[in-house]
């Protein structure tokens, strides 16, 4: 049997059952965040929320999914049919895709790459395109304003995360998701990099909500503008793979902050087990916070927007690079901020 | 498997190469252009140069790409009509292959690669160290000069882009957000009393 395992088809059946449970997982904390996003966003309004399908509303978004399949599919006149069902499986798979390189505990990764974080930063650049090419081939003028809108948004804050992101390899020595947690090994919740890389937690996170075009930073379906931006010829099943893209980017991202700020699977208290439960507590507890901005941040106007990512964010993550890279070389307080293995 | 992986990479470039220019519309040869290039990052990978490939498709097709895209679908061009006077450029087409294909015979025909060019093609870097790392020590250790000034050229480059384009314009109204916030609110509004049926 052992050898089975390592034959070239046992290789592929472990990846199969690797990447399906990656997609279980994924799939299932989607519903739940969806749910959860919409229980906290009620309690903050002091509603209900969903509260009948199944105990306390649980089951509310099987029924939403389900409704979502059953709906008839129109396809405006004058779109570019292929494109148009092109972009909704895109940004779902490629949503999907960066899962493959994320750990959850040592070894609980699919691809344990050496360059992980910037494949994770490559396929979620990639993820303009569904954007792009759903509002493009929709042929209609709404869906195209706000196709360009979230274009140029995600292009912009993508150059502040990835400056932020040089400043965390800098001190951890690596591109490896996996190395870059174990750098923070120590005095448990003291020497993760949120306490060394503090000011870059803040623009870092509200970049990841202009990233994922989450409010306040929802411009590209601006609802009150442009009926719902690149979305709005969408139906039924298109439209819910986009929704269910746009959840599983935001729960991307609420991986890498727990990955690059607070320890991945590291337990908080020296002396506690480490183990996957926290990397799983530490996405919740963050996801939590992008359902709180939600609810209680007003929207942002598009020029306001533009200018916090190019004048203020910019300049301040490219100012962190350098100093980062000076208080790693010269190590500064004990090499607070160079935690390579080998330096 | 890899020569597998080799093959369905490089007809991939090749046939999105070809639609690239085939295709009948701008954005589809876009499109096509963009699966060119995760080709091309997929060759890269086989070359164990997942530094480079992350690379080529971050800048590529993430930034570059989508800039042409942007373009293509706001300039509308209509190729249908474009290519009716396909004719009138193929002598000149035909005269670039031509000298491109005689300066590619001349230079490949008398070339001579080192004797150990083919053995360090394998081996991009030296055992034991990440490519990463390799292109770090040479671009920043052994080429820093060179690659400081390459670096300084792009942004002379792009200010004189930007001043070239910058119009001030002084007849419109600004937002300044730094006056915004020193607003006093005790001075910039007032609380009044509006009595029923009488207004201010």
């Amino acid at each position: 049997m052992a050898e089975f395992w390592q034959s070239s088809l046992g290789i592929a059946l472990i990846l199969l059952a690797q990447g399906l449970a990656i997609i279980a997982f994924v799939m299932l904390s989607l519903v739940y965040m969806v749910y959860g996003d919409r229980k906290i966003w009620a309690a903050v309004q002091m509603r209900r929320g969903p509260n009948v399908v199944g105990p306390w509303g649980l089951l509310q978004t099987f029924a939403d999914a389900l409704k979502f399949v059953v709906k008839e599919i129109v396809v405006p006149a004058g779109a570019d049919r292929f494109v148009f069902f092109l972009a909704p499986f895109l940004s779902m798979t490629l949503a999907l895709l960066a899962f493959v390189a994320i750990p959850f505990a040592p070894g609980w990764v699919m691809a344990d790459l050496n360059v992980a974080i910037l494949f994770i930063f490559a396929v979620s650049s990639l993820e303009v395109y569904g954007v792009i090419m759903g509002g493009w081939a929709s042929n209609s003028k709404y869906p195209f304003l706000g196709s360009l809108r979230s274009a140029a948004q995600m292009i912009s804050y993508e150059v502040s995360l990835g400056l932020i992101i040089i400043g965390v390899i800098i001190s951890a020595g690596s591109m490896n998701l996996t190395a870059i947690v174990e750098a923070q090994r120590g005095a448990g919740i003291l020497s993760w990099f949120w306490l060394a890389h503090l000011p870059m937690l803040a623009l870092f996170f509200i970049s990841a909500l202009a990233e994922t075009n989450r409010p306040p930073f929802d411009l590209p379906e601006a609802e009150s503008e442009l009926v719902a931006g690149f979305m709005s010829e969408y139906s039924s099943t298109a439209y819910l793979l986009f929704m269910a893209g746009e959840y599983i980017a935001i729960w991307l991202m609420c991986a890498l902050i727990s990955l690059l700020f607070f320890g991945g699977w590291l337990s908080p208290i020296p002396g506690l087990p480490d183990g996957a439960i926290w990397m799983f507590l530490k996405m919740v507890f963050w996801f939590f916070m992008f359902a709180m901005v939600k609810a209680i941040v007003p929207r942002y106007r598009y020029d306001q927007l533009m200018r916090v990512g190019w004048k203020v964010f910019l300049p301040l993550s490219l100012a962190w690079v350098v100093i980062v890279a000076f208080l790693a070389r010269f190590e500064v307080a004990g090499g607070f901020w160079a935690r390579a293995a080998g330096m | 498997m890899i020569t597998f992986a080799f093959y369905l990479f490089a007809i991939t470039v090749c046939l999105s190469g070809i639609m690239v220019v085939m295709a009948r519309h701008p954005v589809h040869s876009v499109l096509w252009l963009i699966l060119a290039f995760i080709s091309a990052a997929g060759l890269f990978i086989l070359l164990s140069a997942e530094f480079v490939a992350m690379l080529l498709i971050i800048v590529y097709v993430g930034a570059v790409a989508v800039l042409f895209l942007f373009v293509v679908m706001m300039l509308d061009v209509d190729f249908g009509s474009l290519k009716t006077e396909l004719v009138r450029y193929v002598p000149v087409g035909g005269l670039i292959a031509l000298v491109l294909l005689a300066v590619l015979t001349i230079a490949f025909g008398d070339w001579q690669s080192a004797d150990d060019a083919l053995a360090m093609r394998a081996v991009p870097v030296e055992p034991g160290v990440q490519n990463t790392t390799g292109i770090g020590m040479v671009l920043y250790d052994q080429y820093i000069l060179p690659f400081q000034v390459s670096g300084l050229i792009l942004l002379v480059a792009m200010i004189g882009a930007i001043t070239l384009t910058m119009r001030h314009r002084r007849d419109i109204k600004r937002q300044d957000v730094l006056a915004q916030m020193h607003r006093d609110p005790a001075k910039a509004m007032q609380l009044r009393d509006v009595k029923p049926g009488q207004g201010l």
